[in-house]
């Protein structure tokens, strides 16, 4: 814990800040929850003033930027709650979180944003960004107080799972929208093609007799909503995507000039439709896990920059909605503290640079959102991981943060492990400490 | 000098000498609308009917006033109240009025260009007042008439027209006007009630009003209906006046003296704030309501001299 006016060195690390492309030996002071100074000078010659941490060559990054995460509250605090949300987030070495508004209320309203601002507040550990519905209660019928619920804070607007399949509408609030210079964020999945959709659309469908969500249902809406951001120059953000088409058509609207972003999430380049297997629900997620050859080419578009962003899109859901028939049990997946892991995947087994992969989990999120967090800047706020990306371990559902346990990554060995989180200068999360509690 | 064209359809067919005829002329009909004797004798023995598809009250009055004042007789026909309703096509409506011998039509109807298919059919003038979403002559003139009476002259002068552009044919007679006669225009609207390329009909557009009406000298604002603020074009009536109603704050950021205009009738409250819509010093909408009359004057008097000139050359090739 750093004191008001007190000033922390952390020395001894490996620099990792992909908004200024620096991967090098050094540290970084904190004072006042700001970022004093930072390069691979610091440490050399310290006052005597200044309390010294030494992170043993550990990395230290900036937090990492979370764009897509659903929470319980308001409405669902049974699966997840402001004050877990923010321990899973920690836990995983995030530190700013953007949340879906399909709650219960759904936040379609300046009251609703203002309600999760003052709750974001009193949970200190993680910093907290709300989007606000597009359309009234996420139906799809009227375009909602763009404008003033933007003023109140919200930083995206989205119908969350609802995607928003009304071409005219969607129109007019991207026109709408682009005179705010607001961003829109579509879950791609064409909502007439995916309706009643379980799992993949494929042969492990067939075979296992649940209705599948086809790829062309997301490329179909992805086909869609270029096309109108191209008409009407709306800032999009597309995401997750899980096809190789998909990200095709982005490429391809990217280089035409379109104002669009997208992004993934870990379980489309680490899993595929045969983690659902014997009907595994905490493999049911949407849009679905795909097949080998677009896990893959997701993977790929990672590593290639295609795809900007990975977000956990933690989905926290409580035993009683996922112990059901495939068909009735809630989709989600939480994945706040396993983001980083499986992100480091793709550097240890794809050989991403550490760099690349950081860089879609801290300051292009940020960028995206138009946030000033995501990067080691002197004069920012001291919002940084220290981890080591080396260090293995099994994923282990009980010893999640997260009130929900729904992941399926259950005793996966993986690499990559958090040792600090810290927030304003505040370490918010210490895994060495936990270990010395124990 | 005469106007070129039989008929008044729109300001785009206008000439900037042929609207400077008619302003002047109207100039004059202000002064005598303010006497106590109006009643002139120009068109005395004229016929002059209004045929309106669509409701109004101000605009039909004008026209009714400005026939009356000119001495000449005038019925009004609503389209509730004729054989349209019976289904009869506007063009036998227009075959039956041009056998009865009138001389001007003055039609209104909700589809654009209706007015002009009507005007084909018949032998009278025709003065089209509001065709669906394209065009308004007679309000831009009067418009122009009031900006010219107040600021001497119309050239480079600043004038930010705010609100429901797409649906407006205020605006695009007032773009199509002030552009011939060489005010810089600027449309301010978000983008969801602005027309596609309206850029290219030679104006500046913005999407916010902080920038739209800055260094304005005339703001002209434009009626917004009520179904186009349920989360269609705008989300709410709250949120449209929040960010493109003009109130006193916003108007701060004109010039000092600048002046605002509606075309009627007001929404208080949603597009425009009381405070500044009844400041006397600031406000031109009662004037617009005062030169309407006297522009419909001038337009009445100048087709009919037009018609009688007509008739001359007619009279002369028998």
């Amino acid at each position: 814990m750093t004191i008001t006016g007190t000033k922390t060195a952390y020395i001894n690390a490996r620099l990792l800040d992909p908004a200024a492309k620096l991967d090098a030996k050094g540290g970084v002071i904190v004072e006042n929850g700001k970022i004093a100074d930072v390069g691979a000078n610091v440490g050399t010659s310290l006052a005597s003033d200044i309390k010294v941490i030494d992170v043993g060559g550990a990395c230290l990054a900036p937090g990492l930027v979370d764009m897509l995460v659903h929470t319980g509250e308001p409405g669902n605090e049974h699966k997840e709650t402001f004050t877990t949300l923010g321990e899973a987030a920690a836990a995983g070495g995030v530190t700013a979180i953007a949340t879906m508004p399909d709650t219960d209320p759904i936040i379609d309203n300046v009251a609703g944003v203002a309600y999760i601002d003052r709750r974001a507040r009193q949970t200190k550990s993680v910093k907290h960004f709300p989007y606000a519905a597009m359309t009234v209660q996420c139906q799809g019928k009227e375009m909602t107080e763009l404008g003033l619920l933007a003023e109140a804070g919200a930083v995206g607007f989205t119908d969350g799972l609802n995607t928003l399949g009304d071409a005219k509408l969607l129109r007019r609030i991207m026109s709408y929208s682009r005179s705010f210079d607001l961003l829109l964020l579509q879950l791609p999945l064409h909502p007439r093609l995916a309706e009643g959709g379980l799992m993949n659309g494929g042969e492990m469908s067939t075979r296992l007799g649940l209705s599948g969500i086809s790829s062309e249902a997301e490329a179909l809406q992805v086909m869609i909503d270029l096309r109108l951001a191209q008409a009407t120059g709306a800032r999009l953000h597309i995401g997750p995507v899980t096809t190789a088409e998909s990200v095709q058509l982005i490429k391809d609207a990217k280089a035409k000039g379109v104002n669009v972003t997208c992004s993934t999430c870990p379980h489309y380049f680490t899993l595929t439709e045969n983690d659902v297997g014997d009907y595994r629900t905490f493999a049911k997620v949407l849009p679905p896990l795909r097949d080998e050859a677009n896990r893959k080419a997701i993977a790929d578009a990672v590593a290639d920059g295609t795809i900007d962003v990975i977000a956990s899109k933690h989905h926290p859901q409580d035993v009683d909605s996922k112990r059901l028939p495939f068909a009735q049990a809630a989709p989600g997946i939480v994945g706040l503290e396993t983001l980083l892991a499986l992100s480091l995947k793709l550097h240890h087994e794809n050989k991403v640079s550490l760099l690349n992969v950081l860089a879609a989990l801290t300051s292009k999120p940020a960028d995206v959102l138009r946030l000033p967090v995501g990067r080691l800047s002197k004069g920012s706020a001291a919002d940084m991981v220290i981890f080591d990306a080396g260090e293995p371990w099994r994923i282990s559902n009980d010893k999640l943060h997260s009130k929900s346990k729904n992941s399926p990554y259950e005793t996966l060995p993986v690499q990559g492990r958090v040792k600090h989180t810290i927030l304003d200068g505040r370490h918010v999360y210490d895994s060495t400490k936990i270990a010395n509690a124990a | 000098m005469l106007l070129n064209n039989r008929h008044l359809l729109g300001i785009a067919e206008l000439s900037p000498q042929e609207i400077n005829t008619i302003l002047d002329l109207a100039d004059k009909y202000v002064d005598l609308n303010r006497e106590t004797e109006r009643k002139g004798q120009r068109l005395k023995g004229r016929t002059v009917v209004n045929l309106f598809f669509e409701v109004s009250t101000r605009t039909r009055g004008s026209f009714e006033l400005a026939a009356k004042r000119l001495g000449a007789d005038c019925i009004n026909m609503n389209a509730d109240g004729t054989s349209t309703r019976k289904g009869e096509t506007l063009i036998d409506t227009a075959m039956t009025l041009n056998a009865m011998h009138i001389d001007v039509l003055v039609v209104r109807h909700s589809a654009s260009g209706a007015v002009k298919l009507l005007a084909d059919k018949v032998n009278c003038a025709v003065i089209n007042a509001g065709d669906g979403q394209h065009e308004h002559p007679t309000q831009a003139l009067l418009d122009a008439l009031v900006m010219r009476r107040r600021t001497k002259k119309l050239e480079g002068l600043n004038v930010a027209i705010c609100g429901d552009i797409l649906h407006s044919r205020v605006a695009r007679s007032n773009i199509f006007l002030l552009n011939k006669l060489g005010a810089r225009v600027r449309v301010v609207a978000p983008l969801t009630l602005l027309p596609k390329d309206i850029d290219r009909m030679g104006c500046e557009v913005h999407t916010r009003m902080e920038t739209g009406v800055k260094d304005a000298d005339i703001i002209m604002m434009l009626r917004i209906q009520n179904e186009r603020m349920e989360g269609s074009f705008v989300p709410s009536a709250r949120e449209y006046y929040h960010f493109f109603g003009l109130d006193r704050a916003k108007l701060n950021l004109a010039k000092p003296d600048a002046l605002i205009m509606h075309p009627g009738p007001m929404n208080r409250g949603v597009e425009i704030d009381s405070e500044v819509a009844d400041d006397i010093h600031r406000s031109l909408i009662l004037n617009q309501v005062e030169f309407g009359v006297a522009v419909r004057m001038a337009c009445l008097d100048l087709l009919t001299r037009q018609l009688m000139s007509n008739q001359r050359l007619q009279d002369a090739a028998q």
